[in-house]
């Protein structure tokens, strides 16, 4: 039996977006702008729009999903996520290609709609459960679960409006995780509520996706989509840009996504992310370095890194002060590059100086990095002078360090440097006590 | 014309908490653009009728919560025109009013009229009103005027019990033709309902439109005789004028409730007719406007 549930096909979606109006070069073409301006969005709307008018949200996105597939959907901001999620959920129409569903579909876009702050809870979860498609049987029966999994068993019957924004988001998202659709398209609606709801609701996200129902889940939080999805669709400028097995995705579009912010040279000199007053700023330029004096932002496993801080004291004399960067990977620090422990020797900082600090980070596992903080203080326990925080990333990539052809790493914060080796035991000898 | 959604069939309503696997009873939609004019689907409607119920309710709870008087306004609107009214236009303008007593006179015409109102108001606010719905989930939007229109009919219905009163005070008997007055209700709301549904999808592309519909109601108002009697209008316009729908509605209530109105006859058909006509067109037109309405908006 086929069992193919959703079979999209060349779906595309045209936007029209407002065009850059001609600048006016003579007062006799600003006369005529100003007197055709009453009407130009009457004029710009009764006419079909140029190319230049048009973005295309969506161009040619083909794919199927098997029954019971729990399908991520990634891609940065613009790439079109929602709006393929739109067309499936039918609340807007495509431009051109077809999609075609097999079942009873229910869609979470967002979080409570239609809540009606004047309604109690109680209230609320009927209209909101007969809009997201639910019979009122349906509510009747799932009443209680619907109270209990959003813990608001004393609010129910309070209007909604002097619910706290969290009570309010587990409410709304309660009422749609007991939607029980055949098919659920899924909007980035589990960052609601705290951890531990958090934690629940994908919980019950898990439970929807193993009872053999589709789900089709755009999220931004890469680990929910590895913890929930088999498949990913990576959407990049409104195509395909790539399909498939999850891990190897997902990883694919964290290398791509983090180009933006990566560091290989950056001007400190007014950075936004300054902490300290910035008439005492003192750094200059910040630059990664590799062994030929190049700046990067990709470095190989094991490859040293240098980072070369340019700084003037503007006529302080600092004797043996504390240069800092600390580096971490997400949440977990994994070093702090200092001069007081690092370096013994006396040193002054005064006028303009490169420093520069050396690290081999030996064999740290491949990904991004954070530089998350550089400062400068007199003395270790002063006040800071001057602090920066957070600066950017830099990658750290794979390399076949085993020297198998092969780059799989496990998942710790290192790659062991280090070897294994076996050995027959010659003999056997009984050491006398 | 085909419709981009064909529900191709029906799967019982109710799905049991474990899927199944989708035998030829599932129903399969086909999402694709649509050019021209898109079918009804009124099967669609009707099992969203859960829904229309807590739309209605919704609107009616959520009016009148957190307010002084609650719902002593759905009376107190109507009277308080009919008391506006009655000085303006009864005692200081003395508009004639058939020998009925001024307040009377206007309130039996207000009462269909305000629903008429509300009903064009609804519609044409349907779409951009409820804009915030229309782009987060699907159902069928006509669930939106349809709903208002029946929250209306509640106001109606209040309203209608004090007109009673009003009539047992001054001891005015209604004639049979009582037994019409729904029908008359159900031509002011296909009226205000497909005039209003016409403009849903013009308000949505030009905000401005508003302005025009409100000088326009307020104008077909004084085109009818809300607030004044049939028996100004010259003898030689009153064939056209009272093919005008509030006209025939107006009077039709005058004339089953105080038994001095317009009664039904040739013009009546006509009107509905072309209020018919008005109504699905208005539907059609609806249907056709808002499959990729939140593109505008």
């Amino acid at each position: 039996m086929n069992d193919t549930v959703i079979r999209v096909d060349q779906l595309s979606k045209r936007y029209r977006i407002g065009r850059r109006e001609a600048e006016a070069d003579t007062f006799r073409e600003a006369l005529g702008g100003v007197l055709r301006s009453p009407f130009q969005y009457l004029i710009t709307m009764s006419r079909p729009p140029s190319e230049s008018e048009t973005l295309w949200s969506l161009r040619d996105i083909s794919f199927e999903v098997q029954r019971g597939e729990v399908l991520g959907i990634i891609g940065r901001n613009g790439s079109g996520k929602s709006t393929l999620l739109k067309i499936l959920s039918r609340i807007t129409e495509p431009t051109s290609g077809r999609a075609v569903i097999t079942g009873r579909v229910g869609s979470l876009l967002e979080v409570g709609t239609g809540f009606h702050p004047e309604l109690t809870g109680r209230e609320n979860i009927y209209l909101n459960g007969a809009i997201l498609g639910m019979k009122r049987r349906e509510i009747n029966r799932k009443l209680d679960e619907i109270v209990e999994f959003a813990e608001i068993n004393k609010m129910i019957d309070t209007p909604v409006k002097r619910y706290s924004s969290g009570m309010y988001v587990r409410l709304g998202f309660s009422v749609a995780a007991h939607l029980e659709p055949d098919i659920l398209i899924v909007d980035e609606v589990l960052a609601v509520g705290d951890t531990a709801f958090q934690r629940r609701s994908l919980g019950r996200m898990n439970k929807l996706a193993t009872s053999g129902r589709t789900v089709l889940f755009v999220s931004h939080s890469m680990p929910t989509i590895q913890a929930l999805c088999q498949k990913v669709v990576l959407l990049d400028g409104g195509r395909i840009a790539a399909a498939g097995d999850t891990n190897q995705i997902v990883d694919e579009y964290l290398q791509s996504t983090q180009t933006p912010d990566l560091l290989a040279c950056i001007d400190l000199s007014s950075h936004p992310n300054r902490i300290t007053a910035p008439e005492q700023a003192m750094f200059k330029r910040l630059r990664l370095l590799d062994q030929t004096g190049t700046a990067r932002s990709i470095f190989q496993m094991g490859e040293p890194i240098t980072f070369e801080v340019e700084l003037d004291t503007g006529g302080r004399v600092l004797r043996d002060p504390l240069i800092a960067l600390v580096i971490d990977r997400r949440t977990q620090r994994i070093c702090n590059l200092t001069t007081v422990y690092m370096h013994n020797q006396p040193f002054t900082v005064e006028g303009r100086m490169t420093v520069r600090c050396v690290w081999n980070q030996d064999w740290l596992a491949p990904g991004e990095y954070d530089l998350s903080q550089l400062a400068i203080k007199t003395h270790i326990g002063a006040e800071r002078i001057d602090q920066i925080q957070p600066l950017g990333q830099f990658i750290i990539s794979e390399r076949d360090v085993y020297g198998t052809g092969e780059q799989k790493h496990n998942s710790g914060l290192l790659i062991p440097n280090g070897r294994w080796s076996f050995e027959p035991v010659a003999q056997l000898q009984e050491q006398a006590p | 014309m085909d419709s981009e959604l064909e529900v191709e069939d029906q799967a019982p309503r109710d799905l049991p908490a474990e899927v199944k696997p989708a035998g030829p009873a599932a129903q399969t939609i086909v999402i694709q653009p649509t050019s021209g004019w898109a079918a009804l689907r009124l099967g669609e409607l009707w099992d969203s009728r859960d829904l229309l119920f807590f739309m209605v309710w919704r609107d009616l709870k959520g009016r009148y919560r957190q307010t002084a008087l609650g719902p002593v306004w759905f009376i107190l609107q109507p009277l308080m025109s009919m008391v506006l009214y009655s000085l303006i236009f009864g005692w200081i303008a003395k508009l004639p009013s058939d020998n009925q007593p001024y307040t009377v006179f206007t309130y039996v015409a207000l009462l269909p009229w305000d629903f008429f109102s509300d009903a064009v108001n609804s519609g044409t606010n349907s779409l951009l009103g409820s804009m915030s719905l229309i782009s987060k989930v699907y159902f069928p939007r006509l669930i939106i005027p349809l709903s208002q229109v029946i929250s209306s009919l509640v106001d109606f219905a209040i309203s209608f019990v004090i007109l009673l009163i009003m009539m047992i005070y001054y001891r005015i008997q209604p004639t049979w033709g009582v037994l019409l007055i729904p029908f008359y209700l159900l031509l002011a709301a296909m009226a205000g309902m497909g005039i209003g549904l016409w403009f849903s999808g013009i308000i949505v592309r030009f905000r401005d439109f508003g302005q025009v519909v409100g000088f326009l109601v307020r104008l077909l108002m004084y085109a009818a005789p809300v607030v004044y009697s049939m028996s100004i209008v010259p003898a030689e316009w009153r064939t056209l004028y009272s093919l005008n729908p509030v006209t025939a509605v107006v009077e039709g209530f005058r004339w089953a409730l105080l038994g001095n109105g317009l009664a039904p006859d040739w013009k009546l058909a006509v009107t509905a007719a072309v209020v018919v006509v008005v109504f699905v067109s208005g539907l059609l037109n609806f249907k056709r406007v808002e499959r990729d309405i939140v593109d505008i908006a």
